[in-house]
């Protein structure tokens, strides 16, 4: 019966899976952070709001990062070839988000620690860019995804990457950019109009309101960009071997507009994930204007996971294509680790994964409930 | 051909990034675990000041462990970002720790730090100090599999080259897990990050008792510190990194090279305290000797001998033309996947795979390389010997001067007599050597590795990523702008807290109002 989950082929699609878990997770954990950040200046404009809302995050936000560290990791160890790739090719915009994301930590920590407004108001920006800039540019990553990127391999699989960052910010990825963006501003809002307290509320539900309503529509134009065939579409036309070994040059793929929506059609029971979503943003939009902010972080959460996994279904088994030379590109079947890293890794996450589940619910427990003026006024120097 | 200038600013970067996150990594490592135990005697005993020490030395922690944090995202990403070769050939067993690392200690860290400054009043004082110390254990934790991954880069164990998949796979994951190298690194880079923090707390503890501020808070800080501290430098001494380096002969390469140690020398081999080590003539002038003590580190043994440098590049070349016969075999397999005399051919010489790809540094297919590229080749193996030299002897300069602070502080506080003013001024003038001794340390064990990337497996100048240097230049300068305001900061801030001083409750302000002289007077001077 174990023997059956440490078959190559069935590590492989647990990998996959869990890539996917990781991803998700990233995004509606530490989503709710970039988009408190992205909503900071907007939704807080005198310094106690500001503060309320940054404490809203304050003792989880860190937690929440670690999903995107452990992203890496993961990707590193199960995926080398893709860690190897995307990161490289990605050279300047990786650049971007890592030096986006370094001015979150010392944002949160430092702010507070001088009353001097223009030290404040510096890293109000600060996190503003930390949360708003990473947010934009992972949808524009996962756009360029779609759309493949050009790249080869040598025959010592040295991977070469053609483009530069320019050839990233096409309008197809940018739009695929504010999908993402608009998403972790409706998750950012609806944790806001959760845990926050006063007018910090009610500037979240009505922005919340139309970053859901946003999601759901360019979550469904993008659909329709995949349908039209401009937000790209490959396919594997080799027989798979799922269980050879992991080099990306033995098989051959084609770019196919419309190849997205092939697993889709083959399995109609797959529409229901993006169904959901749009559906659950649209119930999200429901929510905050129902100022029912239980219901609406939920709904959120449900959207932002619906939407990410709609990217991984669409893409099955293919990862990364390129664009180039569409034969290279890495698939579930040829990007992995060895089996012996899969098993010693799945073995891992199964003994860590359901502890640090168990210690974040413990955690969030804890620090339950809201952050309001007074709150953040008591706990004085102790508060962000 | 390989672009060396790509190679440079790709070393230049990682050695930037590392080294300036390593600044806040041991003060983390350190302050961590002295806080928990500062916060352990809280909770025994509930004597207030406790609480408020764990408090003040919390603020200090904070304030670090945010740039430690932000700087360790750039880790991550880095080898795939500037070293996706590298990645692609080794991910297989590099990434697994990476990836448990982050499973299994920073996650523990980062959940539970934010408890640890939110909690205080949501959690009973025994659920504090239970957060207080896995957020401990999962920063010591992280030190642990990172440097697991490190260990293998400077002794790959438990892994081999498959041909099929063009990389280097996981064969055992438990040697890799236990690798001797790694496990010798640990111990000494987690104690260095206590000495680290000792050193801290003696510091600013000082600077409390000169002040005549705090006198309370910081006299049992220093008490603390003092004890932690000279436990840890001489866990530090004891228990060297160098332990390892008898292992495999790029290991004992480095040794040979920090000793500039330029032939065999007959058992015990001297240690070189002082000298200048000449690169063009290969010896090593004014060399002042301390007899035995470099056979007794190096080997723990007074009978085996310590190679030299030039006996070690007579076996690298040896090495070269076998791995020869190993890229050979592995190009035969590439054109034709089904020969299996190459692939019993590459079995028997794939050791010294990784020493026939030297040679790619003067000809592409070192099926081709002359007799005089084998032996400039076999040269390369080499690591800079003077820089070796002189930044391990600084660290162990540091590391004994430590030892001696340390062990004259603990001498006092346990004969329980007044300290005297110079102590506390050594105390604080001593404060920057642990960081000098651990980025040198970093830069010995890291630079003594050269050329190569991971040992005798695969040459640094091949690993790195294909881009255009525009990009090194403009990430450089952006992390080096980056890090560089932020350094200002966090030190403006660090001198800020310290001078602002700790919050005292007003229970502890009671007590102490009542009993101003202290029951122990380490202190001279009564508070202000």
């Amino acid at each position: 019966m174990i023997d059956f989950l440490f078959d190559y082929a069935t590590l492989r699609v647990v990998w996959w899976l869990l890539l996917g878990l990781l991803l998700v997770g990233f995004a509606v954990t530490d989503g709710f952070d970039m988009g408190v950040g992205a909503l900071l200046p907007f939704v807080a404009r005198t310094d106690i709001e500001r503060r309320v809302a940054i404490n809203t995050i304050g003792p989880v936000w860190e937690g929440n990062q670690v999903w995107f560290i452990l992203g890496g990791g993961a990707i590193f160890a199960a995926w080398p070839a893709l860690y190897a790739l995307s990161f490289s090719g990605f050279y300047l915009a990786m650049f971007l988000v890592l030096a986006a994301l370094i001015l979150r930590p010392v944002g949160f920590k430092y702010r507070s620690k001088k009353e001097d407004p223009v030290w404040r108001a510096r890293w109000d920006w600060a996190l503003f860019i930390g949360g708003a800039v990473p947010a934009l540019i992972f949808g524009v990553a996962v756009g360029n995804t779609l759309r493949g990127v050009p790249f080869l391999f040598t025959g010592d699989l040295r991977p070469i990457y053609e483009g530069n960052l320019f050839g990233l910010l096409n309008l197809v990825a940018l739009y695929c950019g504010l999908v993402s963006l608009a998403m972790l501003v409706m998750h950012g809002a609806a944790w806001l109009a959760m845990k926050a307290d006063g007018v910090v509320v009610d500037r979240s539900r009505a922005i919340g309101t139309k970053a859901a309503l946003a999601t759901a529509a360019l979550f469904a134009g993008g659909g329709a960009l995949v349908w039209l065939g401009v937000l790209g579409g490959y396919r594997v036309t080799s027989p798979i071997d799922w269980v050879g070994p992991s080099n990306p040059l033995g098989k051959t793929v084609v770019a196919d507009a419309g190849a997205w929506l092939a697993n889709f059609r083959a399995y109609p029971l797959l529409w229901l994930v993006p169904a959901l979503g749009i559906a659950a943003p649209l119930a999200a939009a429901l929510g905050f204007l129902a100022n029912r902010p239980g219901w609406t972080f939920v709904a959120s959460k449900l959207g932002v996971a619906m939407i990410v996994t709609t990217v991984g279904v669409a893409m099955f088994p293919i990862l990364l294509p390129s664009s180039t030379h569409p034969g290279h590109s890495l698939a579930v079947f040829d990007a992995s680790s060895s089996r012996a890293t899969l098993r010693n890794m799945l073995v891992a996450t199964a003994i860590f994964m359901p502890l640090i589940l168990a210690y974040t619910a413990w955690v969030y427990r804890v620090l339950w409930g809201r952050v309001s003026e007074d709150s953040v006024k008591e706990a004085g120097s102790s508060a962000y | 051909m390989v672009d060396l200038l790509l190679v440079d600013l790709s070393r230049l970067q990682f050695a930037l990034t590392a080294l300036y996150h390593f600044l806040f990594v041991p003060l983390t490592l350190g302050l961590s675990i002295l806080i928990a135990m500062m916060e352990t005697v809280y909770v025994m005993t509930r004597r207030p000041i406790w609480r408020d020490m764990t408090k003040f030395w919390g603020v200090l922690f904070g304030i670090n462990f945010a740039l430690g944090v932000a700087t360790g995202i750039t880790m991550e990403f880095q080898f795939g970002m500037n070293w996706a070769f590298y990645s692609h050939y080794v991910g297989d067993v590099f990434g697994a720790p990476l990836a448990i690392e982050g499973l299994m200690a920073f996650f523990l860290e980062a959940t539970f730090v934010g408890l640890f400054f939110f909690g205080w009043d949501r959690l009973s004082a025994r659920a504090h100090l239970v957060v207080t110390w896995l957020m401990a254990l999962g920063t010591n934790f992280s030190a642990l599999w990172i440097l697991v991954a490190n260990g293998w880069m400077q002794n790959p164990v438990g892994s081999a080259f498959n041909v099929d998949t063009m990389r280097m796979e996981v064969t055992d994951f438990l040697a890799v897990i236990m690798n001797p190298v790694a496990q010798a690194k640990f111990v000494h880079t987690v104690s260095a990050g206590y000495v680290c923090a000792a050193a801290f707390v003696l510091g600013v503890s000082s600077w409390y008792m000169l002040k005549g501020r705090h006198v309370a808070l910081a006299k049992r800080s220093f008490v603390i510190a003092s004890a932690f501290g000279l436990a840890s430098t001489l866990s530090v001494i004891v228990l060297g990194d160098e332990s390892g380096y008898a292992l495999t002969d790029n290991q004992k390469m480095k040794l040979a090279a920090i000793e500039a140690m330029w032939k065999t020398e007959p058992p015990p081999a001297d240690f070189t305290a002082f000298g200048i080590p000449d690169l063009k003539e290969r010896v090593t002038r004014y060399a002042v000797h301390i007899p035995w003590a470099m056979g007794l580190i190096g080997t723990r043994s007074l009978d085996k001998p310590i190679e030299g440098i030039e006996e070690l590049v007579a076996k690298a070349e040896v090495r070269i033309r076998n791995g020869i016969l190993a890229y050979d075999a592995l190009e035969r397999i590439k054109a034709d996947r089904t020969d299996q005399a190459a692939r019993e051919a590459f079995a028997r010489s794939s050791a010294d795979l990784g020493y026939a790809l030297l040679l790619k540094r003067f000809v592409a297919d070192p099926r081709e390389a002359s007799e005089a590229q084998i032996k400039e080749a076999s040269w390369t193996t080499v690591p800079h010997v003077p820089s070796l030299f002189f930044t391990f002897r600084i660290m162990v300069l540091c590391a004994f001067v430590l030892l001696a602070v340390f062990a004259v502080a603990f001498w006092h506080t346990m004969r329980e007599e007044e300290a005297p003013r110079w102590l506390f001024r050594m105390a604080i003038i001593a404060m920057p050597l642990p960081w000098i001794a651990i980025e040198f340390g970093w830069f010995v064990a890291e630079v003594g590795r050269q050329p190569w990337i991971i040992d005798g497996v695969l040459p640094t100048f091949l690993a790195t990523s294909e881009l255009g240097v525009y990009n090194l230049f403009l990430t450089i300068a952006g992390f080096t702008l980056l890090y560089g305001v932020l350094a200002v900061i966090e030190v403006k801030l660090m001198l800020a807290a310290i001078r602002k001083g700790p919050d005292i409750s007003r229970e502890v302000e009671a007590m102490f109002a009542t009993t101003r002289a202290p029951a122990r007077p380490l202190a001279v001077q009564p508070a202000e």
